[in-house]
């Protein structure tokens, strides 16, 4: 395990927060008014908690934690359109394992599955294409999820399967993007986010570019991240120190595995299958114009919104849910009225509680929780004087 | 999902649809690698390669220590069990 030791260097890690410190005072920045940065991808949201990296950071930064992660955002209705295609006689239906407990607006897909339907987690989509090879009597129906990063794989099993002419086999494509996801949030009124931590396998896959924005446009700093807690820390210090010398750049932390064009082969595949929906409904969010992607006409026969009927409806978010507030750093995890009480990640009650990607679970799973259900309390009480 | 997992590429199962067998922490499985192959970097020199892998498709070639670093951590967080676990018990995996 020497690698663990050296990567975990304390020291690098030291430096790099007295750094932190030292852009305080060209910052203007202090407790009451902290600079708030939000990193947008569930896996730094991770990466964040299991390494403690909050309590490292001084109080004068605040990290708003964004709604990079595919399973907390997926609207209820599209859970019911799961389920109701799960439900269907000879269907197969094959999900990554973590959006099993996403609550719909009647069960999840776990309960769905208690019930009788035949419901399988997959690791991969190339795992859900071989079932379908093997059970050439059933229908296949895989559950494509994720942003760019795992748009390529569903890509590109697509076009195997149109290689090997199996047709029963299809895709529901749930696959959402990253542009104008950050769009909308700088887009909102309550907007109050300084910077932007860039998600570091969104960008293996898309490159920097589709970024500039971010700094052109909103001139915001941005800066892509990679997954290692000496990456977070490091990014941090890159963005803060645009603030501090009043710069706007997309930078790229993450070089080694971030090409400044992304994957050729993978753009590609993704180019050739999907085209741009005009808008896709969020949970916590609502609807974004542009932020998914559907399946092309010349491949329709693998869409399964398409070959089957779907419900299709929009199921309004429980209205106690404050889950939008988070995503956009109005409010913390621990200042939703449900939060630990009605909303706990055995019972969830919003996305952010779903996931061990999403803010509020992590929170739940890796804060001090005594502690932020004490100040709950305590605003709550505030609420009602 | 989007984490992905270091692993080694030791052997082309199937060159014309760029399927190779990869060995993610001592569990081998067969993994999509279109996305790292290109004419000066064709399939059969693939084999020897570190690559990072999301839901079974090689996405990112890495270098070794880079890949054993990764492991190494994701290891001691208990997050390549939960990624091997996936994989061993992936409907579809062994049909």
């Amino acid at each position: 395990m020497k690698y663990v030791d050296e990567f975990r260097d304390p020291e690098k890690a030291k430096v790099l927060i007295s750094n932190i410190n030292k852009l305080k005072e060209s910052l203007n920045a202090d407790e009451k008014k902290p600079i708030q940065l939000m990193e947008f991808c569930g896996g730094h949201t991770h990466t964040i908690f299991r390494y403690g990296i909050e309590p490292m950071l001084p109080n004068w930064i605040e990290l708003v934690h964004g709604p990079g992660c595919p399973v907390c955002v997926l609207p209820m209705g599209r859970v019911d359109d799961c389920i109701a295609l799960a439900e269907r006689p000879n269907v197969i239906f094959t999900t990554f394992g973590d959006a099993m407990r996403v609550p719909g607006s009647k069960k999840s897909l776990l309960q769905a599955k208690a019930e009788g339907a035949d419901i399988r987690m997959t690791y991969s989509p190339m795992d859900s294409l071989a079932l379908a090879r093997s059970n050439p009597d059933k229908e296949v129906i895989f559950f494509g999820l994720g942003f760019e990063t795992t748009m390529p794989s569903t890509a590109l099993t697509i076009l195997q399967a149109e290689r090997e002419g199996i047709n029963n086999f299809s895709l529901f494509c749930n696959h959402i993007t990253t542009v104008p996801t950050i769009k909308a949030i700088l887009d909102s009124p309550d907007m109050q986010i300084d910077a932007f931590l860039a998600p570091g396998h969104v960008c293996m896959v898309v490159g920097e570019r589709p970024f500039d924005f971010v700094a052109d446009t909103y001139k915001k700093p941005i800066v892509v991240t990679g997954f290692e807690p000496l990456d977070i820390l490091q990014s941090i210090w890159m963005t803060l120190k645009q603030l501090a010398e009043k710069r706007c750049e997309v930078e790229n932390q993450y070089s080694r595995i971030v090409p400044p064009n992304g994957n050729t082969a993978g753009l590609a595949a993704i180019d050739s299958v999907f085209e741009i929906r005009e808008f896709f409904e969020w949970r916590g969010l609502g609807s974004i114009d542009h932020s998914g992607v559907k399946i092309r006409d010349n491949y329709q026969q693998f869409d399964a919104e398409r070959k089957f009927k779907i419900p299709n409806l929009k199921i309004a978010d429980p209205k106690s849910c404050q889950c939008g507030e988070v995503l956009k750093g109005v409010i913390r995890p621990w200042e939703c009225k449900v939060f630990g009480g009605a909303c706990t990640p055995e019972m969830p009650l919003g996305a952010l509680m779903v996931s061990s990607e999403g803010a509020c679970a992590a929170y739940y799973n890796f804060g001090n929780l005594p502690e932020l259900l004490a100040k709950q309390s305590k605003n709550l009480e505030g609420d009602a004087t | 999902m989007c984490l992905g997992i270091p692993g080694q590429i030791i052997e082309i199962i199937d060159a014309d649809n760029l399927l190779a067998k990869v060995d993610v922490a001592g569990v081998k499985r067969p993994v999509n690698i279109a996305c790292i192959v290109s004419n000066e970097h064709p399939a059969e020199a693939c084999v020897g390669d570190w690559v990072l892998v999301h839901v079974g498709f090689a996405m990112s070639i890495i270098d070794e220590e880079e890949a054993l670093k990764t492991l190494a951590l994701l290891e001691e967080l208990g997050e390549t069990q939960e990624e091997i676990y996936a994989m061993q018990n992936s409907a579809g995996a062994n049909v």
